[in-house]
C-alpha cells in the first residue's frame, strides 16, 4: 500500500490541485450567482425589480384630471376628448409631484397642430387634415380654434 | 527573478481567494421584485395596433424617447410610412423614426399608410434564445426584458431579432429595447406610447384579464402579427395590416 502511494505520487498531486480548483470554482460560483437565479427562468429575478424602479416621466391622464378639472371638461366635450393632456403638453410627472416648482411651458402651437393635422396622403381619410399654409394663410391655429375644444 | 512552479501556484491561489472574497463582499443582489399588489402571474401583456387609426404624428416616438431616455438617433418604437405601388417594391421611410412627423406626401397614385413598430414581445423569442449569459428573458407576465447588469453587449440578440427592435446603447454599452414600459404597467399605468397616442391607434392589452377589450377586438377583427412565418408568437397584433409590411 505504501509502495502504491509512493509510486502514484505524481498522479495524486495533480489530482489534489484539480480538486482544489473545482472547489474554488464552486465557491466562487456560489458567491457570484444570486441564490434565486433561475426562479422564473434562466435569468436573475432581481432584474425585474431593477427595471420596475425606473422613474416615470408621464404622469398619466388620471393624474392630470385630478387638479385640472375645468380643462378636462372642456376637452371632454370636443373632438380632442381622447387626446391625452401630456400628448400635447409633454411629460409632466415632475409637475404632478411638485406643481409649484415645475411649471409646464405652453406648447408651440404652429408645430404641434401640424404634426397631426397637416394633410398627408398616408393619413386615414376619416382624419381631419388641412394644408395649413392654404388653410390659415400663416395665422396660428389657436387664433380661431380653442385647442381643448377645437370646434369653431 | 525566476518564478518557480511553486511561486506560480502561490500567486494563483492568492488571486483566487482574494477574488472570491471580493465578489462575496460586492453584494450582487438577487432581490425578488417589490411585493405589492401586482402579481406577475395575473398578467400577460401585449399590444394591439390599428393601422387605420395611425396618423403618423410621432407622439408615440417622442413619448417613448422621453420616458425611457432613449439616446438620440436610436428608437425603441418608431413609425414607418409605406408607399406601395402596384406590383412594385414598397417604398418605406422613417425620417428620424417619425419622431417629428413626416414631410407631407401628396402621392395619390399609391397606397400609403403608417405602421408604428416596437418590440413584438414574442412569447417564443429568438433574442432570448441566443443570449449566452441569461441577460435577456421573457418575464412571467410576458414582457421581453434586458438585465443591464448581466448584458455583455455581444449583440447576438440584436442580430437574432427578426424585427430590428434592439440596439446597443452607445453610452451603457449594453443592449437596449422596448420594455413595454414595464416600470409603468406594473404600477397600473399604460405605456408612454399608448398614453400619448391621440387616436388610440395603439393600445396596451392584458390577455389574462377577461375584462380587457382585446378579447372582443380579436374576435371582431382580422388581425395579423408581423412576420408570422418566424413563429415567434409575437404579441403585438396589427389590425388592417397590409401584406407588403415587413
Amino acid at each position: 500500500m505504501r509502495r502504491l502511494l509512493h509510486d502514484s505520487g505524481h498522479l495524486l498531486r495533480p489530482a489534489i490541485v484539480l480538486l482544489a480548483g473545482i472547489g474554488l470554482f464552486l465557491v466562487l460560483r456560489g458567491a457570484v450567482i444570486p441564490k434565486n437565479f433561475g426562479q422564473y427562468g434562466h435569468y436573475r429575478p432581481g432584474a425585474l425589480a431593477d427595471i420596475r424602479k425606473r422613474p416615470i416621466s408621464f404622469a398619466g391622464q388620471d393624474t392630470c384630471v385630478m387638479c385640472h378639472d375645468d380643462q378636462a371638461k372642456a376637452r371632454a366635450a370636443g373632438k380632442h376628448a381622447h387626446v391625452s393632456c401630456e400628448g400635447c403638453h409633454g411629460p409632466l410627472a415632475q409637475h404632478a409631484n411638485d406643481p409649484g416648482s415645475v411649471v409646464p411651458k405652453l406648447p408651440e402651437v404652429g408645430a404641434l397642430c401640424r404634426r397631426c393635422h397637416e394633410k398627408d396622403a398616408a393619413k386615414p381619410k376619416w382624419f381631419p387634415q388641412v394644408v395649413t399654409d392654404e388653410h390659415s394663410g400663416g395665422a396660428l391655429c389657436n387664433t380661431c380654434h380653442q385647442p381643448h375644444n377645437p370646434h369653431l | 527573478m525566476d518564478i518557480t512552479r511553486r511561486d506560480l501556484f502561490k500567486i494563483g491561489t492568492k488571486i483566487l481567494v482574494l477574488g472570491s472574497v471580493g465578489a462575496s463582499l460586492e453584494q450582487i443582489t438577487g432581490a425578488a421584485p417589490p411585493s405589492e399588489t401586482y402579481r406577475m402571474a395575473d398578467h400577460w401583456w401585449g399590444m394591439i395596433i390599428d393601422i387605420d387609426k395611425c396618423i403618423g404624428c410621432g407622439n408615440c416616438v417622442r413619448a417613448c424617447s422621453k420616458e425611457n431616455n432613449v439616446p438620440q438617433g436610436y428608437f425603441r418604437t418608431w413609425v414607418e410610412r409605406y408607399e406601395v405601388e402596384e406590383r412594385k417594391q414598397p417604398q418605406v421611410e422613417s425620417p428620424n423614426g417619425g419622431m417629428d412627423s413626416f414631410p407631407p406626401s401628396t402621392r395619390t397614385d399609391v397606397k400609403s399608410f403608417f405602421v408604428p413598430k416596437l418590440c413584438n414581445q414574442c412569447a417564443d423569442s429568438p433574442c432570448t434564445q441566443v443570449c449566452p449569459v441569461g441577460a435577456t428573458f421573457v418575464s412571467p407576465d410576458g414582457v421581453v426584458l434586458i438585465d443591464e447588469k448581466y448584458c455583455l453587449g455581444c449583440r447576438y440578440c440584436v442580430q437574432a431579432c427578426p424585427y430590428g427592435c434592439r440596439y446597443l446603447h452607445p453610452v451603457k454599452d449594453t443592449v437596449d429595447k422596448c420594455t413595454l414600459c414595464y416600470h409603468r404597467i406594473t404600477q397600473g399605468l399604460t405605456t408612454a406610447c399608448c398614453e400619448n397616442c391621440p387616436t388610440g391607434a395603439r393600445q396596451l392589452v392584458d390577455f389574462k384579464n377577461p375584462q380587457d377589450p382585446v378579447h372582443e377586438f380579436l374576435r371582431n377583427n382580422k388581425v395579423e402579427v408581423l412576420k408570422p412565418y418566424m413563429a415567434t408568437q409575437a404579441k403585438v397584433y396589427y389590425n388592417h395590416l397590409d401584406g407588403s409590411v415587413r
